[in-house]
């Protein structure tokens, strides 16, 4: 007997029963695919090139005698095992990614064909100046807009992530604080319990001591608690704004003050800027220094994991102390300066070998000109009103950590909800991904036990908020109906079930090599 | 507003939802004083033709490697990079992921993160590799630090052919946190002159080969020195296709490799995306910067991957990480990873010995100009020349006739007085007309 699916053609008749392992190990279309060095691929290429007509006997012991030990893939081959491996990832195309913190939207793809035109893509970073003068021009205009947006005089576009960002930005605070000779008693940093990793760690980096600051009920900076710790030994304090609660720190403005009035500088974590871009200038609350993440706020894709970029804003006090290099513009034209000694005494150094991630630039440009002003102001009003819709339709079954008053772009839950059902943060997070979602971040904030926070950004429609929202209410009520099977274990349906992370820990293996017997190279 | 795929309804319909009367309702923890009337005084939306044409006006402006005779090097190499790799990187499920922190869902790119380490430690002629960080400047900085957190000393001696930019940005970070550097004065084959500096407190010697000046050194003598005096070797390598033809740096002795892989699949992008490599010996994994992948297996037994030793990271050791590095190359690695699997060792000896026969004809194309004398002995597919004038200003003039020269070390190193010194990069896309253009323009404008 045949049945119809849902729009009306026939599907298989009696559905299969038991699901046998295949031979193969693989699944349908997923197919299990081995490692490029467990093939035939030793003495193979993929590249047509010329006989070349030395065989560099002039470089005499400098050369190499061994094998490598490198695998070649000819060009179908190439072509076929990264698109098999491409299709065990999952994806923002694919759906909804609610990573929190992490910021997952959609990746347009004009700001690829922009960032691979050849004036961008093919131009070295030591030619003439004279013949760089557009990609001189794109920086200047970028700078512009970042500085427009937050509301600060200056930037430094080299820093190539988040925490370089963060690190610029530091490194600045302390140049200022050795100019004005107050270094040497300024060596602590303020940090809410409630930063990124990356804020302490910059903070050690750069030969702070971390002091923490508490946290309120309500999950802002306790600034009773700030004030008591700000003296004259503080150089600098480290809040993210919005926080990663996903909160608006209401006090802010009194939190800046104080900063400033024990002579310390105010560093924004700027992770979370697309919450308030185009609503808030972060140089309206008194911020002296503030990263910000390029993909995140203006859509640079995340690459499996990178390339970032981490501009700087900085205020008029940090302004000079700014690292090279940075662009000028006069009548002549543009001017790269690429040494602190040529014009400003007081920059900090250099972060990087050239001048950053040029290929952000462009693409968090055509992304910024795309939106203009009042589009960027409604991607900051939509991912607000996303997080909060989220947050809206699924408190009835999951605890909001924060239940009162509105959420900033990412809605965070505890794992109260969850008590009693022995189905643990993890076990819902692994769950999602049986029913095609990607799992929200999981255990963080760290200041909130069970911590799941969504993040849907901006470019997630109504209808993919409600298919969201649906399976979470429905993951939600089998937990605590007690389906407990469907949590413990799963994923079921993934590429891979749950790996064992700790054993990877414990002895890692870092590299194939070839098992032993093989006389496969290397 | 194209990419904003709420409509009003939409809007109206959601803020019924969570009880509110309007989006500033959504905004309330905002200080009146902080908030912002209307949009900032910057263009308003654009589509897509708009902007395409703004960026594209921009971009020509650019003189780009490939319409030119092209001679720039110094970190950064134009080379061909097969159609394949960029199609694969703009595959959604690449482009578009992020950080595999859930592997079940993430095998495509933790396994080719896994290729990647493999092909880099290969490559190095070191054990372990990690899955990239941000470029070969920063991975020389990270190295630095490594090593004195490894040897518990606080000197680094970097020899006089490094990258002068590598040094800046090395120094920039290590001296933040009280880590001294004794950087010896510019050479065009000066490494062994490192050795006579290395010292009780010495943590690292930092010798990069080929170096800047394209002289490529066999480096294990001072690795035996810095070995025999406690301290690591650390080499520095800026064109990553020279280690397909020359002695690797672990077979040469190094503790650390701390190079640049934008040879391999990536463009010239003005300087960046770059990929730092970075590699090392197993017994100092732990103390290695950035991201690692690692394989272990699914609760069915299946082999898998997964991101390991995160408790050396800053998410897990906040102030007490190993390092602030919290990201990698992702996309750049791939792009890596793929062209090296085109490649294959077979395609890699290839590539590098048409880089070598491309640089030496370069070299006698110009060491026949009277007046031109070649500095670099032994060289990969980089050399530096000595012209009877200012060579910023040779490169300015030949610019002007649409042929880009090289690098004149002043433009890295100003001061360091060598004005009339010329950097002279040729790779596999470097045509013989390009060299013949070359010779006949440079000669023209030393009047030779």
């Amino acid at each position: 007997m045949s049945t119809m699916n849902t729009v009306g053609r026939p599907t298989a008749p009696n559905p299969v029963q038991t699901k046998p392992a295949t031979l193969t190990g693989g699944r349908g279309l997923l197919q299990n695919e081995a490692l490029i060095f467990e093939g035939d691929g030793w003495g193979k290429t993929g590249v047509d090139l010329p006989e070349p007509k030395t065989d560099g006997s002039d470089l005499g012991d400098l050369l190499r005698k061994d094998p490598i030990g490198l695998p070649g893939l000819s060009e179908p081959e190439a072509m076929r095992h990264y698109v098999r491996l491409s299709q065990k990832n999952h994806a923002i195309d694919l759906a909804i990614y609610p990573l929190g913190s992490c910021t997952m939207k959609h990746n347009p793809r004009l700001n690829e064909k922009m960032a691979r035109l050849p004036g961008f893509s093919d131009i070295h970073p030591l030619q003439p100046i004279s013949t760089v003068q557009g990609a001189l021009e794109l920086m200047d205009t970028l700078a512009h807009w970042l500085k427009t947006l937050t509301g600060m005089p200056a930037v430094a576009l080299s820093p190539k992530a988040g925490a370089h960002g963060e690190l610029c930005g530091l490194m600045a605070i302390r140049a200022a604080h050795e100019a004005s000779g107050q270094h040497e008693k300024r060596r602590k940093v303020l940090v809410p319990t409630s930063a990124h990793g990356t804020n302490p760690a910059t903070a050690a980096f750069v030969g702070y001591s971390v002091v923490e600051v508490a946290q309120t009920e309500d999950g802002r900076v306790d600034v009773a608690d700030l004030a008591s710790k700000l003296g004259d030994d503080v150089a600098a304090i480290m809040v993210t704004n919005p926080n990663t609660c996903g909160l608006f720190e209401r006090d802010i403005l009194e939190i800046s003050r104080l900063t400033h009035e024990a002579g310390a500088y105010f560093y924004c974590d700027g992770a979370n800027f697309n919450a308030i871009v185009g609503r808030v200038r972060p140089g309206d609350l008194g911020v002296d220094a503030m990263h910000i993440n390029l993909h995140k706020t203006f859509s640079t894709p995340h690459g499996g994991g990178g390339p970032g970029a981490g501009p700087v804003v900085l205020s008029e006090a940090l302004a000079p102390f700014a690292p090279a290099p940075w662009v000028v513009h006069d009548d002549g034209g543009y001017r790269l300066i690429e040494r602190e000694e040529d014009e400003a005494e007081q920059a900090f150094g250099r972060l990087c070998a050239f001048q950053g991630q040029m290929g952000m630039y462009t693409r968090a440009l055509s992304y910024m000109m795309s939106h203009g002003a009042d589009g960027l102001r409604q991607v900051a009003e939509d991912a607000v009103l996303n997080a909060n819709y989220i947050k809206a339709r699924l408190s009835d079954l999951m605890s909001a950590a924060f239940p009162d008053g509105p959420c900033m772009h990412e809605a965070l839950f505890d794992d109260e909800w969850l008590k009693g059902t022995d189905i643990t943060t993890l076990d819902f997070a692994k769950a999602m991904i049986d029913e095609g979602f990607h799992p929200m971040t999981m255990y963080f904030p760290l200041v909130v036990h069970g911590a799941m926070l969504i993040e849907p950004t901006e470019t997630e429609s109504k209808a993919e908020l409600d298919r969201f929202i649906e399976a979470m209410r429905a993951l939600a009520g089998a937990a605590k109906a007690g389906d407990v099977d469907r949590f413990k274990g799963a994923p079921f349906h993934a590429p891979l079930k749950r790996l064992d992370e700790t054993r990877a820990a414990r002895s890692p293996v870092l590299r194939w090599t070839a098992p032993e017997g093989s006389n496969k190279a290397a | 507003m194209r990419y904003l795929p709420l409509t009003p309804d939409d809007r109206t319909a959601m803020l019924a939802a969570i009880g509110a009367k309007s989006i500033d309702d959504l905004f309330v923890d905002v200080p009146q004083a902080a908030r912002l009337d209307g949009p900032v005084d910057l263009p308003r939306v654009a589509g897509e033709l708009e902007v395409e044409r703004a960026l594209s006006a921009m971009a020509a402006k650019n003189a780009t490697a490939g319409a030119v005779p092209f001679f720039c090097g110094a970190g950064a190499y134009k080379h061909h990079v097969p159609a394949t790799v960029d199609h694969v990187i703009q595959r959604s499920e690449f482009l578009t992921s992020y950080t595999p922190y859930q592997p079940e869902i993430a095998q495509g790119t933790l396994q080719y993160l896994y290729e990647f380490q493999t092909q880099v430690a290969n490559l190095t002629g070191m054990p372990v590799a990690n899955a990239s960080l941000y470029d070969g400047s920063t991975a020389m900085a990270e190295g630095v630090l490594m090593a004195t957190r490894v040897t518990r000393r606080n000197k680094a001696v970097i020899s006089g052919g490094v990258h002068p930019h590598y040094i800046k940005a090395t120094e920039t970070v290590v001296h933040a946190v009280g880590v001294e550097t004794l950087a010896l004065p510019a050479a065009v084959d000066g490494e062994a002159a490192a050795i006579d500096q290395i010292g009780p407190d010495t943590a690292c010697v930092v010798v990069q080969t080929p170096n800047v000046f394209g002289t490529a050194t066999d480096v294990t003598k001072i690795a035996e020195a810095a070995h025999a005096a406690g301290a690591l070797l650390i080499v520095v390598v800026t064109e990553a296709v020279s280690m397909g033809l020359l002695k690797s740096p672990g077979e040469m002795g190094a503790d650390i490799v701390a190079a640049e892989g934008q040879s391999i699949g990536n463009a010239l992008n003005f300087g960046g995306p770059y990929v730092g490599l970075f590699a090392t010996r197993e017994k100092l994994i732990r103390q290695m910067p950035g991201r690692l992948t690692g394989e272990t297996v699914d609760a069915d037994g299946e082999r898998g991957f997964v991101l390991t030793l995160s408790t050396r990271e800053q998410h897990i050791r906040r102030d007490k990480a190993t390092s602030n590095i919290c990201t990698n190359s992702g996309l750049c690695t791939l792009a890596f990873t793929i062209h090296m699997s085109l490649l294959g060792e077979t395609g890699l000896r290839k590539l590098a010995l048409l880089n070598h026969e491309k640089a030496v004809a370069t070299r006698d194309a110009l060491a026949a100009i009277p007046g031109v004398e070649v500095l670099t002995d032994r060289f990969f597919n980089e050399f530096a020349v000595r012209l009877p004038k200012n060579a910023a200003e040779v490169v300015d003039q030949l610019a002007a006739h649409h042929v880009l020269a090289g690098v004149p070390y002043s433009r890295l190193a100003p001061g360091a007085g060598m004005d009339d010194v010329l950097l002279v990069a040729a790779t596999e896309t470097t045509l013989d007309a390009d060299i013949q253009i070359l010779a006949k323009s440079l000669s023209k404008v030393l009047g030779a």
